[in-house]
């Protein structure tokens, strides 16, 4: 089984807001100094959910990012993870795509490595977080799309998906190829063995320009874009933090007790 | 573009009533259609509809579009995909809204790409712009620490999903006038490649995390599976859900259901109580909403305590047992 993931390198989310800084002119985030940049929680997800198809039924994990040269770290990081093989997708035209821009390049890409099973993506990225690229992607590819899986199995050629609703969860099924997005309650991404961090370190991750994959640089163009950005802004919160008194922290405790009584 | 006029909402069914999300898309969608001085559409899709397509239009809709069919009796990607797309082709919008909910967000970016139109989904506000006639949508992004607008110059419709409880829902007026528009044509089955074939409702063990007024939630700060009990016990004095944080869940002191976060659930009660847990950036997105924020954490410099309204500043371990204690004693006078 054969399986293609889309994944994307982010700002970490876990940073303490205080390092957020935005540039508003520029309708950007100001990346914070010393900060590396991570896999988005949910692409990681993804890896995880294409491992363990292939510990079951063997076959390939091909990992595609479009992005910096620096995305070559989180392709590698899948590679550790238990992929196979890894490209990224880095040329001056992939540069601030809307949802629209970046499902055509993943799709030229992904009809260039040809011979698949099963495309997964994150369910939304952890930056912009727009989550509608896996489903876009499946319409340029005409094939389907299943969304917020939670659970990816293969059974008799077909992908068996769980799908997360409001109340619980529905079980579908998908021919392949198809696409899938997946989500955090999938479970816990593996970590590295210290075999897959050798073969990542080792492996050359070739980078794809427009021409490499057959992109039309004119598709790209600002001027056809689906969205534009117009402002970021960080929105001003007003809280003042009234610290409970008390002699110990058990008197603060019991004094806290009374206040929240009254909110509820 | 300019074939193409008025909003649309795509509304949604929930065990035979108009969903309060739909209600809440009315309200919004009869404003922005009144700023452009066009119609304000809505598309029903299910088995049987019965009288909400007139309910629809007491709500504010002036016209219904009504598809009814057995494969659409729950939602089918699929099927609602083709629908709504052959629907929004005839009917031409201009602008689109759905429902930030499991229907919306799986419908709204295939829809969006069927179509080739703008799409900005989780919106917190939307508005039209004065000058430009345009649709302006906010939405949270990088987890809700900042907050984007975005337009779509060319591409129509010019689609949003919108996240349930932003906006009041409509007012209902039974004497509006509008009209149930039957929407002809049959699904074609060939083009349903996805079976659903079994819907499962998980019972949650208390009460639901997204409608509970109290929410409790532990960080990484908590230690251990064992020490979590404290947590939970809090959350039952109090008559409130658990949550936890990523890195909570990711040790496994409880289930990733649970995660409150960017990753994981978006809760508003009326009082969240945070318990040894930084406040990381995602963590913070998934409970800004809360009227109030109550912050239990040693470090007194941790970033929790910039958005909460009442701190202690000690060990949890410290704290809990004595609240515990003092809210049931309060509690059952």
């Amino acid at each position: 089984m054969n399986t293609i993931v889309c994944v994307k390198q982010v700002l970490d989310p876990e940073i303490p807001p205080a390092k957020f800084k935005i540039d508003p002119e520029a309708k950007k985030v100001i990346p914070p100094a010393g900060v590396p940049l991570v896999i988005s929680v949910y692409d990681e997800r993804a890896i995880e959910a294409a491992c363990r198809l292939k510990d079951k039924h063997k076959g390939k994990i091909t990992v595609i990012s479009m992005g910096s040269a620096k995305a070559s770290d989180v392709v590698k990081h899948a590679i550790s993870m238990g992929a196979d093989d890894g490209f990224v997708l880095q040329d001056e035209a992939f540069e601030n795509l809307d949802s629209f821009g970046t499902a055509y390049v993943l799709g030229k890409a992904i009809q260039k490595i040809g011979g698949y099973d099963l495309v997964l993506c994150g369910r939304q990225a952890a930056d912009w977080g727009a989550g509608q690229v896996g489903s876009i992607l499946a319409e340029i590819l005409g094939i389907p799309v299943v969304t917020l899986a939670c659970d990816i199995q293969a059974v008799d050629k077909k992908l068996r998906v769980k799908r997360m609703v409001n109340d619980g969860y529905e079980v579908l099924e998908a021919p392949m190829p198809s696409v899938v997005t997946v989500s955090s309650e999938i479970g816990l991404p593996r970590l590295p063995g210290g075999m897959g961090l050798m073969l990542a370190r080792k492996k050359q991750i070739p980078v794809w320009k427009a021409q490499d994959i057959g992109v039309e640089p004119s598709q790209l163009d600002k001027a056809n874009a689906h969205t534009e950005v117009t402002g970021l802004s960080v929105p001003t919160r007003k809280t003042e933090c009234e610290i409970i008194a008390g002699g110990t922290p058990g008197e603060a405790a019991v004094n806290l007790a009374s206040r929240l009584v009254k909110l509820i | 573009m300019d074939s193409h006029k008025g909003v649309l909402v795509c509304g949604e069914i929930t065990e035979g009533k108009l969903a309060p999300i739909t209600i809440e898309l009315l309200g919004v969608g009869r404003k922005l259609a009144n700023e452009l001085g066009e119609d304000l559409s809505t598309l029903l899709m299910g088995s049987n509809t019965g009288g909400l397509g007139q309910e629809a239009i007491a709500y504010g809709a002036d016209k219904v579009y009504v598809a009814e069919d057995s494969l659409l009796d729950q939602y089918n990607s699929d099927a609602y995909t083709q629908v709504a797309a052959d629907l929004c082709r005839k009917a031409l919008p201009s602008i689109m809204l759905l429902g930030h909910t499991d229907v919306g967000c799986d419908l709204a970016p295939r829809l969006n790409g069927r179509l080739g139109g703008g799409l900005a989904m989780d919106c917190l506000a939307l508005s039209v712009d004065p000058a430009t006639k345009l649709l302006v949508s906010t939405r949270p992004v990088f987890g809700g620490n900042a907050h984007a607008t975005m337009v779509s110059k060319a591409a129509r419709p010019q689609m949003a999903t919108l996240r349930p409880k932003t906006v009041p829902p409509a007012e209902r007026n039974d004497s509006r006038q509008g009209k149930v528009i039957p929407v002809e044509g049959k699904i074609d089955p060939s083009a349903l490649k996805v079976k659903v074939v079994d819907r499962i409702k998980e019972e949650v063990e208390g009460i639901k995390l997204e409608d509970a007024e109290v929410v409790v939630s532990g960080g990484r700060g908590i230690g251990s599976a064992q020490n979590f009990e404290m947590v939970r016990e809090l959350a039952r004095v109090l008559g409130g859900a658990v949550g936890a944080t990523r890195p909570a869940c990711d040790e496994g002191w409880t289930p990733v259901t649970l995660q409150v976060g960017q990753s994981g659930k978006v809760v508003s009660p009326k009082l969240y109580i945070a318990v040894a847990l930084s406040g990381a950036m995602s963590h913070i997105a998934g409970c800004l909403g809360s009227k109030a924020i109550v912050a239990i954490n040693k470090d007194k410099e941790a970033n929790i305590f910039s958005v909460a309204h009442f701190g202690i500043v000690a060990d949890y371990k410290e704290v809990l047992p004595a609240l515990i204690a003092k809210l049931k004693e309060l509690r059952s006078a």
